[in-house]
């Protein structure tokens, strides 16, 4: 309970809230007991089940549904007397301006990326509006609060970049599993699946270019006229696996001092073993549902906890590869990498995979290797709930004009 | 100490818990759905923890009145529906209904009737006991017997008291997982904790001198209700002048001037009454929360043993009380010939 001076201010208070994800359920939840009765509140995504973890103003029956709404109906189920205005938009939106910002009397972030929090500070110090920002990931969580011309705004200072990887590393000499799913998404998958005509770093060349992999060829990842889908994975596969390292391995210098790759080629995958079936009509009951349709189920390979074997990764490579180009037909040329894309996942899995095997790099389960292909950010009910704590008490500092207070 | 065999979790539960799964891994949740909780109690704070446990995907909460306390969580919690206030069913039903709903997976129940009437192995169930405002004998009744009972039952205790509140943790003895850093690798730890009784009984003028006033002021305020016949939160502004008398009273036979505990942090705690403030309800929940979490999952070092949160402190404080070094710490500025 707050005292009498503080109740006033905080009834009359009107609050922006940005985020109605992990910090936002529990800070709107925060709020509305703590007696604000003046809440905006601007998100742009829907629900999703990962969500229910922690988010838990929602329900499995939500999602699909706006963040902002139903957090918005949850609260004013138990306090139903307060205003809550709910935005599913973008906070980038040009609606929310400067003059929108000032009717605020302070903001509050509880956002998962720095694009938009950039913006937010921003259009607070345009507005003259004090911030309150937060985040959070697993065990770890903050809470700074900024005043115009009191202190440092949020950009005052420099926040890290996220983690980009050399070209050479990348195409040429990977050590990390991160450098071999970078390889598979942004470089296989996408020349495979993507804009055919975006340049690809996936040719491999020795340095003076007196030889090329037959990847090379302009034409080598397109389906060629009467080519079975078996016969195409099976020359990808060659291809990216085989051909192109060893071209790579000619070029002695890059491996005087490292570890030599060792080609993969399906023969020796399947020497003793058949292939997965592939014959090119895809039933699958699931089959175009991009949430379900799964080729690790088909072969198997239920526990996305297991880390496949090579002759796993070879499978899942191909039965992946033949559902896309079967089930995907329409999307082929433009697909975007999508972490919650069943198939995709598994296809990069697998191609991560093995090209980690020919560099004796360690393999990765599906669910690590979504977790980095995703860049997914691991996050618990409690750290959040604490910080939405932190996040009121700070606001309510801010309010009664105590700047010293403030942490 | 390495992950044993990567048994699968359900789907549903893989999908659900994908984002804490990627902080404390699969046998740490796996452990946690093997788990028994008891609530006494509900509070505001205990909702909060109660969420907290729920959504992480506990085996069971058994939810329990049973000490009486004064609380003010009958007008509003997130819990319930304001139209479902007058209903028919008990707080506690409502209140279980609303945390299954929370988290399906979750086995919510309400045990009726007192502690007393329940056959001696009754806490035998549980893994977890958590008792919320309650006079310190019932706490320490319930300690005891937590501490009597066959397999070992953790025992955690929390009471917010307006902006201010207290968490008390007993594990007996706990083992947990040091996490590998640097060139030390994975080690098993061993903690050894004391009994509330135990922590109570610590002499005042031996505890360190910079430990929190507001352990002191909450003791002055369970002798406050103790003595006076009050259910616990049942005090206001105008009991200052007795709580006083009983700082004066307790002070003294601890051997500590009264100024050990100024008038100001006795002022704020008869002025919170049966109230809880709600974000600090929120930080008490969450700290209550990962702490049960982690005594359920053997991973990372338990708090030892008792948390503290003042917003005018602007951290959280922890103190082990009493000090496992029995050595006397001058407290008074005892004149020191040199």
């Amino acid at each position: 309970m707050a005292t009498p001076e503080e109740l006033a201010v905080i009834e009359k208070a009107k609050v922006l809230m940005v985020g109605a994800g992990g910090i936002g359920c529990e800070l709107l939840k925060t709020l509305a007991l703590t007696g604000f009765k003046d809440i905006h509140l601007i998100d742009l995504d829907t629900i999703e089940v990962s969500n229910l973890n922690r988010q838990f103003l929602f329900r499995k029956q939500h999602v699909g549904q706006s963040k902002a709404k139903v957090a918005r109906d949850a609260v004013l189920k138990f306090k139903p007397d307060i205003k809550i205005e709910a935005h599913h938009a973008n906070v980038k939106n040009s609606d929310f301006d400067v003059e929108f910002f000032k009717q605020f009397n302070v903001v509050l972030n509880g956002l998962d990326n720095v694009d938009a929090r950039r913006h937010v500070n921003r259009l607070c110090l345009a507005a003259g509006v004090p911030l309150v920002e937060s985040g959070s990931t697993g065990y770890l969580g903050q809470v700074t609060v900024h005043v115009k011309d009191q202190t440092e705004c949020y950009e005052c200072q420099t926040k890290e970049l996220p983690k980009t990887y050399p070209v050479c590393t990348i195409t040429n000499t990977p050590s990390k599993p991160v450098h071999c799913i970078v390889w598979a998404k942004d470089l296989l998958f996408a020349r495979l699946f993507g804009d055919r005509n975006q340049s690809s770093d996936l040719i491999v060349h020795t340095n003076d270019r007196t030889s090329s992999a037959a990847t090379a060829d302009t034409d080598f990842f397109n389906i060629k006229d009467g080519e079975t889908p078996e016969s195409y994975a099976c020359r990808v596969f060659d291809g990216v696996f085989g051909d192109n390292i060893e071209v790579a391995l000619r070029n002695e210098e890059t491996w005087k001092s490292r570890k030599r790759p060792r080609p993969l080629y399906i023969c020796e995958v399947y020497s003793d073993a058949k292939k997965p079936r592939i014959d090119g009509s895809c039933n699958s009951p699931d089959g175009n549902d991009k949430h379900t349709a799964s080729a690790a189920r088909i072969l198997g390979l239920s526990n996305p906890q297991e880390v496949w074997t090579v002759r796993d990764s070879a499978n899942v490579f191909l039965k992946a590869l033949e559902l896309l180009l079967n089930t995907r037909q329409k999307d082929i040329g433009s697909l975007v990498f999508d972490k919650d894309d069943q198939l995709a996942m598994e296809f990069v899995t697998a191609a991560a995979n093995l090209r980690s095997s020919c560099f004796d790099i360690p393999m990765q389960s599906l669910f690590e290797a979504k977790g980095i292909a995703g860049n997914i950010v691991h996050a618990i009910a409690t750290t959040n709930a604490i910080i939405s704590g932190l996040i009121v008490l700070e606001a309510i500092k801010l309010l009664m004009g105590n700047l010293d207070d403030c942490r | 100490m390495e992950e044993v065999a990567v048994e699968a979790l359900t789907e549903q539960e893989a999908a659900v818990y994908d984002r804490q799964i990627r902080v404390w891994g699969v046998e740490a949740q796996r452990r946690l759905s093997r788990a028994h909780v008891l609530v006494i109690g509900m509070s505001n704070v205990l909702t909060e923890l109660c969420k907290n446990i729920v959504l992480a995907g506990i085996g069971s909460l058994t939810l329990m009145e049973d000490a009486p306390s004064v609380s003010t969580v009958m007008n509003t919690s997130f819990l319930i529906p304001v139209e479902q206030i007058e209903s028919d069913k008990s707080f506690l039903t409502e209140c279980a209904e609303s945390l299954k709903d929370f988290n399906p997976m979750v086995h919510v129940t309400v045990e009726k009737g007192s502690l007393e009437e329940k056959p001696d192995d009754f806490l035998n169930n549980f893994d977890v006991v958590v008792v919320g405002r309650s006079l310190l004998k019932y706490r320490m009744h319930v300690n005891s017997l937590c501490r009597k009972r066959g397999p070992k039952i953790a025992f955690l205790s929390v009471d917010c008291r307006g902006p201010l509140g207290e968490i008390f943790i007993d594990l007996q003895t706990h083992t947990y997982v040091l996490k590998a850093k640097e060139n030390v690798p994975h080690s098993l730890q061993n903690l050894v904790y004391c009994s509330l009784e135990e922590a109570i009984a610590a002499r005042w003028d031996r505890l360190p001198k910079k430990t929190t006033k507001l352990f002191y002021a909450m003791r002055i305020m369970e002798d406050f209700e103790q003595s006076n016949s009050r259910l616990p939160g049942q005090v206001t502004l105008d009991d200052l002048a007795s709580v006083l008398d009983t700082r004066k009273r307790l002070c003294e036979s601890q051997g500590m001037p009264e100024t050990l505990v100024p008038d100001k942090l006795l002022h704020r705690l008869l002025y919170a009454e049966a109230r809880e403030h709600p974000p600090v309800c929120a930080i008490l929940g969450g700290i209550l929360g990962q702490e049960l979490l982690k005594v359920l999952s053997g991973k990372g070092e338990p708090l030892k043993n008792f948390f503290f949160f003042d917003p005018m402190d602007g951290k959280g404080i922890t103190e082990e009380i009493p000090r496992p070094d029995d050595t006397p710490i001058i407290m008074q500025s005892a004149e020191i010939e040199i």
